[in-house]
């Protein structure tokens, strides 16, 4: 096959190729081809309105001017998360009201075929309870948020984004596309991993990859979104409430962009060194989506992923979790072992054993972190009912909770490891077990710092 | 208006056309600006500045393209009457 | 064997043309779509069937040349050239023709098979833009056909136009790119030394060209898929 004779043809090639070839040769061609495109256009389309071209280019004097840009993007994130968190409470409980009736006739079937009392706990205080939980808080504000989303999305909206912030990332010594593959990170950070293929430079996709995490997913949303309505807006209206909510929420996402942005430098002038490189950025004309097709692709979507990872993963870890809480060694369960060794360290940083066993259980999937440290606050080691809010914060303000507590748990939530799938990811991405321990190392060292710090600060002043 | 002089495309004001004379970039990212209608005698406009200044977007074939200066200032042309724009 | 095997179908075009939502619409699929840049990052693959065949489609990478300057370049080019898709589908941006047309014109100088899809037009249309396709299709040598894939406009036309290029009633003369006098002069010399090598698998202008612009990559993955076995048409490895 690949005979001598083939290769010495190819060689000849090669060399009569290169002797012929010119230094400006790809100038004239792709310049050739432009003109030929334009000779084509030019008699074959007409422009009936020019005026209406210049439509994106007025739209964008507004959204990335000097003195509204900012101010324009900052308002955008502040009503998708106010609009979500007003809009999700209802569903919220009545969803946990319907897994709430069914739970009834469970325990009426479990008695009467007479299942023995662990198998009635594994089954339905374990997995069901995990899954209807997850269910009835997740999805509400995932239908809400994502639509919102898509609509954005398909608008045009995003790369205006990244052409705002672009100066900022240029600074830190990263790509101006972080800011998209961001973006894609409030959806799911394992899928965001792979949308920074679309920057080139290794190095500065390796940053992108490396503090997407600090992006919260929508595994992590409804943990913050819940603790900062239970303890941030207390004792306030409705309304005044649910703004007070989005406020906070929105400072930590905020917050969870500057330690982006400092760690992006961090790395630029460490691991990563070197300065940015080439740069394009497309901004694409402005196109009204079509709204009910979009609003309803992404809240099914959404829905069936979130009801997906539901089964998949907090079915399981409902299970296991209950499991360990059940099994005694001693007069101790397994659970108790883990949570009490935790527990000092979990002090010292604000939280308790309770949480870092959450998390660390919560590898999996961001999503079963929360219902994981209710399931062990409950002595009886089964996950609560979720229909009431307030009786939730009973809970936690039994367990010890202030709202030092919740904000260093929103923190940590914010700051700590990618979740397993992320991880998986960041491995196949780059190839590399090294980088993906960095992903690992990095953001907890990053959480633990923080909320050391947090709760010395706070503690000191003594504001608990 | 027609000046001989050439001036780089971070220097044009917004709303100037440009035509393109020479690059004084190589490798790929020659060939990217090529491929995106940077090429020698197109016409491009300066249409956005970001807020903080830079990246700024250009209007070149039909398209809005956001370069950094790191790139712009080595893209050189001479400022032409802008013939897509009505007069207002 | 014949009988069972799919036919192949590539979407190409520039980021952002509407390509997945057309892949979306043939297939009943979802791709994820949005109005941004590089989105599609992986090459997506779908299948459906129109009069009693079976059609498979690749979302390719949008890009706006194929001289494979990056990674999504070349990924969609080695799709093209090496996968040989029975029929090449080029979405162009119907408000920004000019600028999509050089991917097209970079397609049909590998590739007969293509088909040019006219996509937004009902944009086209708000903005008042007038395109008169047949005179394109008369300039370009391949159909062009004008649809909106949001809309599902055009679809039954393009599905069509596929199942009679694939019957064979469609013969397509692609335009083909002029360059200057000496670069034609050089092609002249090279072309020839072209066909003992790669015979009817690639076209020989094409490659000639590729090489003179110093691309050996195209020559060399050529010989080793040689080396490795001939007909081998695996698509499935391709990520
Ligand atoms: N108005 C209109 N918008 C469309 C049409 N087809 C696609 N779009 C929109 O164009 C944008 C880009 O589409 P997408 O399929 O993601 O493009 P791709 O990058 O080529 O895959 C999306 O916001 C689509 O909703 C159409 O026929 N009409
Ligand atoms: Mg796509």
């Amino acid at each position: 096959m690949g005979t001598n004779n083939e290769l010495k043809q190819y060689d000849e090639i090669i060399n009569l190729a290169n002797s012929l070839s010119s230094d400006n040769l790809r100038d004239e061609i792709v310049t050739n081809i432009y003109e030929q495109s334009k000779s084509i256009c030019n008699q074959t389309i007409r422009y009936q309105s020019p005026e209406k071209l210049r439509q994106t280019e007025k739209l964008d004097r507004i959204f990335t001017s000097k003195i509204f840009g900012f101010p324009i993007m900052l308002a955008m994130l502040g009503v998708v998360f106010y609009i979500t968190i007003a809009g999700a409470n209802y569903p919220s409980s009545l969803l946990a009201n319907l897994f709430n009736w069914f739970e009834g006739y469970l325990t009426m079937f479990f008695h009467w075929i007479h299942a023995p009392e662990w198998l009635y706990g594994v089954i339905v205080l374990g997995l069901y309870r995990g899954t209807a939980w997850v269910v009835s808080v997740m999805l509400p504000p995932m239908a809400i948020f994502f639509p919102m989303f898509a609509l954005l999305e398909n608008y045009g909206y995003l790369p205006r984004v990244a052409f705002n912030l672009d100066r900022l990332f240029k600074r830190v010594g990263a790509h101006g596309k972080q800011a998209l593959s961001m973006a894609m990170g409030f959806g799911c950070n394992a899928a965001a991993i792979l949308s920074t293929r679309i920057i080139e430079s290794p190095r500065e996709r390796m940053i992108a990859i490396l503090t997407n995490n600090f992006v919260p997913c929508n595994g992590r949303w409804p943990t913050l979104i819940l603790l900062s309505s239970l303890f941030m807006a207390v004792g306030l209206p409705k309304t005044m409430g649910t703004f007070v909510t989005a406020a906070v929420v929105m400072g930590i996402v905020l917050f969870g962009i500057v330690v982006t942005y400092f760690v992006s430098w961090a790395l630029s002038k460490t691991l990563l060194r070197g300065v940015p490189t080439h740069y394009t950025l497309e901004l694409p004309p402005y196109r009204i989506p079509k709204f009910w097709q979009t609003v309803l692709r992404a809240t099914l979507d959404k829905s069936l992923f979130v009801l997906k990872r539901a089964v998949v993963i907090a079915a399981p870890a409902g299970m296991l979790t209950w499991v360990a809480a059940n099994i005694m060694i001693g007069d101790t369960s397994i659970l108790m072992y883990i949570v009490q060794f935790f527990d000092p360290f979990g002090q010292l940083l604000g939280l308790d054993g309770y949480i870092l066993t959450a998390f660390l259980f919560g590898l999996p999937a961001n999503e079963i972190v929360l219902p994981i440290l209710l399931m062990g606050y409950l002595s009886t080691g089964a996950m609560t009912e979720v229909e009431e809010l307030s009786a939730i914060k009973h809970i936690f303000v039994d367990h010890g909770w202030t709202w030092l507590t919740a904000l260093n748990m929103m923190l940590f939530s914010l700051l700590h490891f990618p979740c397993g799938t992320t991880m998986l990811n960041i491995y196949k991405e780059t190839h590399s077990k090294k980088w993906t321990f960095v992903a690992f190392a990095l953001p907890t060292s990053i959480a633990i710092v923080v909320t050391l710090i947090v709760a010395q600060v706070v503690r000191g002043f003594g504001w608990v | 208006m027609c000046n001989n002089n050439l001036i780089s495309l971070d220097q044009a004001e917004i709303g100037d056309c440009i035509k393109i004379k020479r690059l004084e970039v190589t490798g790929t990212m020659r060939r990217r600006l090529l491929d995106l209608g940077f090429v020698p005698s197109a016409k491009v406009v300066a249409v956005q500045k970001s807020p903080l200044g830079d990246p700024i977007a250009y209007e070149v074939s039909q398209t809005i393209i956001a370069l950094r200066k790191e790139e712009s200032s080595k893209i050189f042309g001479e400022v032409v009457k802008n013939e897509s724009k009505t007069d207002d | 064997m014949n009988q069972k095997q799919t036919i192949k179908i590539a979407l190409a075009g520039n980021p952002n043309v509407g390509k997945s939502t057309l892949f979306n619409t043939l297939t009943g699929l979802k791709q994820h779509t949005g109005n941004w840049p590089g989105k599609t990052v992986i090459l997506a693959k779908g299948s459906f069937s129109y009069k009693g065949k079976d059609y498979t489609i690749y979302d390719l990478p949008g890009t706006y040349s194929l001289l494979s300057n990056s990674t999504d370049e070349e990924v969609a080019r080695d799709f093209i050239v090496f996968e040989k898709p029975d029929i090449t589908i080029v979405v162009l941006d119907a408000t920004t023709i000019e600028r999509n047309l050089n991917l097209a014109l970079q397609v049909m100088e590998i590739t007969d098979q293509v088909i040019i899809c006219i996509n937004l037009i009902d944009e086209a249309k708000k903005k008042g833009i007038i395109i008169n396709e047949n005179v394109m299709m008369d300039k370009l040598g391949v159909p062009v056909i004008k649809i909106s894939a949001r809309n599902k406009v055009g679809i039954n036309l393009l599905l069509d136009t596929i199942d009679r290029m694939i019957t064979g009633n469609i013969s397509t003369t692609p335009y083909q790119i002029k360059y200057s006098n000496e670069v034609e002069e050089k092609l002249k010399q090279l072309i020839p030394k072209m066909d003992k090598i790669v015979g009817d698998d690639i076209s020989p202008r094409w490659l000639a060209l590729r090489l003179l612009d110093g691309d050996e990559s195209i020559l060399k993955t050529y010989m080793r898929r040689k080396q490795m076995g001939e007909g081998e048409e695996k698509s499935d490895g391709y990520k």
